[in-house]
């Protein structure tokens, strides 16, 4: 049998410091917390890369709130002065370009993060009973991020922040009956100006802020009341030590957690500043090009084409064809491909959670997810005539635009995994689990 | 069991490198002109010096560069006195911007629209996009200046630089077959010679795009230099936490 190794940390601290502690614990719960959340929280002990992703996720939460008050202080929520005052905060505040690139970039390791933490959780099932909450608790972050992140774009005021603001609004538009009214509510105005970035101001710096961190509260606290699921998916509280009362494959997350996030921290950091110090723009995907152009609603961009981390459910967008003359069909397919991720644990039908114990019916459909949310990523980002025109000798389908014929594929395809999950984890053929965690 | 998985994931990942690899030029040009690859070197301060001069005796007669101030050009190795002695011409404050002479309403009278602020123009179309551009001006009696451009079709600014380049004419040089039917291949020589010679106009040109290169982002010498240390040191912090982590998981079994 494994030894459990005991907790490194024990909060009996003698001297002055200890008697201060017992001061701070007779009025609030100090040690309990750390033992409850730290020493003495038990982690399987198999995690493997894919479980970097959420602290790491949280190191950018702070970041991006740390540089954003530092942004803060330079940067002017006026339709006259706001692009300048982002080139002031570049050019004139020490080291501004460094806290602007580390917002902006940050902005995007974000997203890149955070989909490699949803990632994890629908391959190893994480969302699966007794973990539902904590699930669309994650859900609801992704979703306020998706916000923060709008909401931010508009304010460097440059043609691309302006114009994306005036697709996505327009979306909006496209609602039936309320539609216009309810995209004049959102701009203040007839047109996206001064009103439409003062209030996206607000929204990004303060309102959106505080429902994430909210949520990511409650998100930790839902994932310490059922702890973390592993790899091979299976309960380590089903297997207690019945000496210590302690999981026989579960660890204290301090120190042994906290240690090893620290390596891949490091291993994060290398990227994130090789992107900042080398390539802040990201070949003109974390910082676009036309964005250097202040705003000008006279003058529409050549092509528009939302940030990368959008890009997906805008190739949906772009692929749903228009009904009754209305653009609301696609609106729908767009907020429904973000919406049905909440509704994933009802529709899991597996006896196993982990993908290693998955029978190949359940891979194969993973595999056609990842590739269709890949491949529309790509294909939001691009024209619609990229890859040219069918010919016109093909019955139906002649002269239509091939990548929008793509992209209608892989919207289904992408929806399918979702919808059918009921029918086919049910029948796939599954391995056994194993009874301890492999490691 | 493992394999697939870090299988699933450097697939993720290769397919995310190959994204930002490949879509690339989907915002560039659609315009097939194949641009020329501007010599950048932005520690070269003499050429960035010499780009200065230039953009302040002729680009700054009609556009501004308003976010670029005459005192950020201590950066390239010029003392204040210098810059108050050759470079300011508009404005007699240091920690002034530069700013053309030219009344906005008067240039609208004169060329249609005000000539767009070219402090991050660099920025905007590539470094590659300007070196190119600013040597590819031909003669086009159908235009209202008399001048066209190979990469900017219909362009508004007449060749400033002319007198030192010469006029370009576009003439064909042939012919060449594209999806059944014939194009002709155009392409520009040097019909009139300036007072340069084409090597001494490209090296003026490059001097000028290496100055605009540096002023869409002073601070681009500077990142590049710290993250070299910066990643240093996150090197040797990736053995030291690795270290950290093997000895304190060295009683996990």
């Amino acid at each position: 049998m494994a030894s459990i190794p005991k907790p490194a940390v024990s909060p009996s601290v003698d001297g002055l410091g200890g008697k201060i502690l017992g001061w701070v614990d007779d009025r609030f719960p100090l040690s309990a917390l750390y033992k409850e959340h730290l020493s003495e929280y038990y982690a399987p002990k198999n995690f493997n890369l894919w479980y970097y992703f959420g602290s790491l996720a949280l190191l950018i939460l702070v970041m991006q709130i740390v540089t954003g008050i530092f942004l803060t202080m330079n940067y002017k929520p006026d339709a006259k002065f706001a692009f300048a005052s982002v080139e002031y905060i570049m050019r004139d505040v020490s080291w501004g370009w460094l806290i602007r690139y580390m917002h902006s970039t940050g902005a995007s390791m974000f997203f890149l993060v955070v989909y490699l933490h949803m990632m994890r959780g629908l391959m190893y099932g994480s969302y699966r009973k007794p973990r539902e909450l904590l699930w669309i608790f994650g859900c609801m972050i992704y979703l306020a991020l998706m916000a923060e992140a709008f909401f931010g774009y508009l304010l460097p005021w440059g043609q691309m922040s302006y114009w994306g603001a005036q697709v996505i609004i327009n979306l909006f538009g496209a609602i039936p009956f309320i539609g216009e009214d309810l995209a004049v509510w959102i701009r203040g105005d007839y047109n996206i100006g001064d009103a439409t970035l003062n209030r996206f101001f607000a929204f990004h710096v303060i309102a959106i802020p505080m429902v994430l961190l909210g949520l990511v509260a409650a998100h930790l606290v839902a994932l310490h009341e059922v702890g973390s699921n592993n790899p091979d998916g299976i309960e380590i509280k089903k297997n207690i030590d019945p000496v210590d009362g302690k999981p026989v494959d579960g660890i204290p997350f301090h120190p042994y957690y906290t240690v090893k996030d620290l390596v891949g921290l490091v291993v994060f950091l290398a990227v994130f500043t090789a992107i900042i110090f080398f390539a802040p723009e990201m070949g003109g995907y974390f910082l676009e090009g036309p964005n250097f152009v202040p705003a000008d609603p006279l003058v529409t961009p050549a092509h528009i084409a939302p940030v990368w981390y959008f890009t997906p459910f805008y190739a949906m967008l772009r692929a749903v064809p228009s009904m009754f003359g209305s653009q609301f069909p696609g609106v729908a397919v767009m907020g429904g491909a973000t919406l049905i991720l909440f509704t994933l644990p009802w529709l899991d039908r597996g006896k196993v959670r982990s993908v290693r114990y998955r029978g190949p019916i359940y891979k194969g459909f993973l595999t056609a997810f990842i590739v269709s949310f890949l491949v529309l990523g790509y294909l939001g980002v691009v024209p619609t005539t990229v890859w040219g025109q069918l010919p016109k000798n093909v019955p139906l389908l002649g002269g239509v635009d091939t990548a929008t014929l793509v992209s209608r594929v892989l919207t289904v395809v992408y929806f399918s995994f979702f919808i059918l999950m009921p029918w086919y984890t049910k029948i796939d053929k599954e391995k056994p689990e194993p009874t301890r965690v492999t490691y | 069991m493992k394999t697939p998985i870090k299988k699933l994931l450097a697939t993720t990942l290769l397919a995310l490198v190959f994204l930002g690899a490949n879509a690339g030029p989907a915002f560039a040009n659609t315009e097939e002109v194949r641009l020329d690859t501007a010599p950048i070197n932005l520690r070269d301060q003499a050429s960035l010096q010499r780009g200065a001069k230039i953009f302040i005796n002729n680009c700054l007669n009609c556009h501004n560069a308003q976010f670029m101030r005459y005192s950020h050009l201590t950066q390239i190795g010029l003392t204040e006195d210098q810059i108050k002695q050759n470079l300011m011409f508009t404005t007699d404050k240091i920690a002034d911007s530069l700013v053309t002479a030219l009344d906005p309403q008067d240039a609208k009278d004169w060329f249609g629209k005000v000539p767009p602020d070219l402090t991050l123009v660099a920025r905007v179309r590539g470094s590659d996009w300007l070196y190119t551009y600013l040597r590819s001006y031909y003669r086009d009696d159908t235009s209202s200046t008399g001048w066209n451009n190979e990469v900017f079709k219909n362009v508004g600014m007449p060749h400033v630089l002319h007198d030192l380049q010469g006029t370009q004419v576009l003439s064909k040089v042939g012919e060449k077959t594209v999806h059944g039917h014939t194009e002709p291949v155009m392409k520009l020589t040097l019909d009139k010679p300036g007072t340069m010679t084409p090597l001494a106009y490209d090296a003026y040109v490059a001097d000028l795009v290496n100055y605009l290169t540096y002023m869409g982002e002073p601070a681009r010498p500077q990142r590049t230099q710290l993250g070299v240390i910066v990643l240093f040191f996150l090197v040797l912090a990736f053995f030291a936490t690795l270290w950290l982590k093997n000895e304190y998981w060295k009683d996990v079994k």
